[in-house]
């Protein structure tokens, strides 16, 4: 299971760089999506894979997950999703006042 | 427990609140709630200052949770020194927006407030997570007030800033994952203590861990070669929030400083000193870059914005000696620094707007009219001149000097000696370079821009009349920051004041 998480982690990180370094401000904010996703799985597997073990002391399971990174990522998860939203806001604006969708603002004609 | 710790963060919680709500009743409202918040900041900060000299850490568990399993607030000599400052640079600056700047757009006072709130986190946390949460509360309130106006440089820069800081802050928690995932805490004190008790097969992942962090704190301080964003943004952004974002590069020096010491400093076993290597060449590569952007910088606001990368350069070289002569230099420099470019953006924004002629821009180094107020705005000019390049009797020359003698010789000083006597010529050269073009070489028009007032000038003064006030001072300000310095070189008092006596090393 751990290779098959990191595997996931993996191309999810090179998929996430790759629409980043784009031009377009579209792929940017999917790669910083698809950044993100890799980043909260990152943190959930941090407390250790575990199958059927209760996130509680005593509750009669001889194993423990670890709740403390399930509480980091729901954090990680607001605030990133709290993020994307006004990158794409501030994306359209940018559409609006730049008449461009590119990143640097650069008019269809002016760009190689 | 002190309660008074948290107040620097409920006050501007609960003013920007407050001020949401007025959103709809007026302005006036929301500037009166804005003032006395920021006002109130600055005895408060006086007050814990005062307290924090004590030379003790003051804990505040939040919720009464015993450390490591609640996150704490812990307040010693040098957050004390960041809150004081914060306090010293919004409330000039907000005074400043209350003339009109922020009228341009919507929400100013509530952004401001939470950037605020952010900052006051940044500096009293005592968990690495919660500096996480702390750095987002300011970014998101920054990413606001950047684009504070609109217009086509504000929305590009800004959009620059935003993508490069939700990087970065997607590698932040790839490190507190890490970190985690080989200590199994995060708690700054806690994370210190089983650091230096981690064994050798531990020690490459917590190596990269510090060095993540390093990449992520160098991104919010604008060290090369990740200070591209800093010039655009600061050079767009209205005054007033570009004189408050002067602090904001220093909460990326005041977490390498506080991580660098605490977690990972000398005694930190497999990890210690893991950025030693990397901060002086950093710090010296910043120095030279920001020389040579400001050398050929065309307009005032950017001019000023490149005196913020110069300025990250010098703290950072102070750091790097990891002595307590150069922590105490980088320590004396950084009140003087942020202040007296925070009271330069003010200070060009006026003389933007007098030189403004036809329909250019007056920001540009090109002739245009001679200011309509030359005399005061010359003088203000002169003396944030003379202390932004560290000439003699400001407190810059004081800084750079006490940096200078930090530098024990060998290599490194002559390093260090070099690229900071010649960035700070190239300040020189640029600076009297703008001065005469602004007050001499003027192209005979006659002003056409606004007169500043009083409440225009005491801003600006105040800000730029501190560099005086830290000469006056120069005695206590220097021991409060030796007293800073030795307490950040001793961890194991931050450690044991966290967790309890014995925990201690």
């Amino acid at each position: 299971m751990e290779a098959l998480a990191a595997l996931v982690i993996g191309s999810l990180v090179a998929s996430g760089v790759y629409l980043l370094l784009r031009g377009r401000t579209f792929s940017v904010v999917l790669g910083l999506s698809l950044l993100s996703y890799a980043v909260n799985l990152f943190l959930f597997f941090t407390g250790r894979l575990t199958t059927g073990a209760p996130p509680l002391i005593g509750s009669g399971s001889d194993i423990m997950a670890d709740p403390l990174p399930q509480a980091l990522v729901l954090t990680a998860i607001v605030i990133g999703f709290g993020m994307t939203a006004y990158l794409v806001i501030l994306a359209l604006r940018a559409r609006g006042e730049l008449g461009s969708d590119h990143v640097d603002g650069e008019r269809e004609e002016d760009a190689p | 427990m002190n309660h008074w710790i948290v107040a620097p963060l409920l006050l501007p919680l609960l003013a920007g609140m407050a001020s949401l709500l007025a959103a709809r009743a007026s302005l006036r409202v929301q500037r009166a709630l804005g003032l006395a918040a920021t006002a109130a900041l600055l005895p408060l900060a006086i007050l814990l200052l005062l307290e924090a000299d004590g030379g003790s850490h003051l804990v505040y568990r939040l919720g009464d949770w015993p450390a490591p399993f609640g996150i704490v607030l812990v307040l010693d000599r040098l957050s004390a020194l960041m809150v004081l400052l914060t306090a010293a640079v919004a409330l000039p600056a907000l005074v400043d927006a209350c003339r009109g700047a922020d009228r341009l757009g919507r929400n100013f006072h509530p952004l401001f407030q939470l950037q605020i709130l952010g900052l006051n986190g940044a500096f009293l946390t005592g968990d690495l997570f919660n500096l996480f949460v702390f750095f987002e509360i300011l970014l998101i309130a920054s990413y606001g007030l950047a684009i504070h106006g609109a217009g086509a440089e504000r929305v590009r820069a800004g959009l620059h800033y935003v993508v490069l800081n939700l990087a970065g802050s997607a590698l932040f928690l790839v490190a507190i994952g890490l970190l985690y995932a080989l200590t199994g805490t995060l708690n700054l004190a806690d994370l210190a203590l089983r650091v230096a008790a981690a064994g050798p097969a531990e020690g490459p992942l917590l190596r990269s861990a510090a060095l993540l962090l390093l990449v992520v704190f160098g991104l919010k301080a604008a060290i090369l070669p990740l200070h591209l964003w800093l010039p655009p943004l600061y050079g767009a952004a209205v005054a007033p929030v570009a004189a408050l974002f002067a602090i904001m590069t220093k909460v990326g020096l005041y977490a390498i400083l506080r991580v660098f010491t605490l977690i990972f400093g000398p005694d930190a076993g497999v990890a210690a000193e893991a950025a030693g290597p990397w901060l002086l060449p950093l710090a010296l590569v910043t120095l030279a870059a920001g020389a040579i952007g400001l050398l050929g910088s065309r307009d005032l606001r950017a001019l000023v914005a490149w005196l913020v990368v110069i300025s990250v350069g010098t703290l950072l070289a102070g750091v790097a000696l990891a002595s307590a002569a150069g922590l105490a230099a980088a320590l004396y420099y950084l009140p003087h620094t942020t202040l007296v470019t925070a009271g330069l953006f003010l200070l060009v924004e006026g003389l933007a707007l007098q030189r403004r002629h036809g329909d250019r821009d007056g920001g540009g180094l090109t002739p245009a009219p001679l200011p309509a107020q030359p005399l005061s705005l010359g003088i203000l000019f002169l003396i944030g001149a003379v202390a932004a390049a560290g000439l003699p009797p400001l407190s810059g020359f004081l800084g750079k000097l006490l940096l200078l003698a930090a530098a024990p010789p060998g290599p490194q000083a002559a390093a260090l000696w070099g690229v900071v006597l010649v960035g700070g010529l190239a300040t020189l050269v640029a600076l009297s370079q703008a001065g005469s073009r602004i007050f001499w070489g003027t192209n005979g028009g006659r002003a056409t821009g606004p007169r500043l007032g009083f409440a225009a000038l005491l801003p600006m003064g105040a800000l730029l009349g501190s560099s005086l006030l830290l000469v006056l001072l120069a005695a206590p300000v220097s021991d409060y920051a030796y007293a800073t310095a030795r307490q950040l070189l001793a961890p194991g008092d931050y450690v044991s004041a966290v967790l309890g006596t014995e925990a201690g090393r």
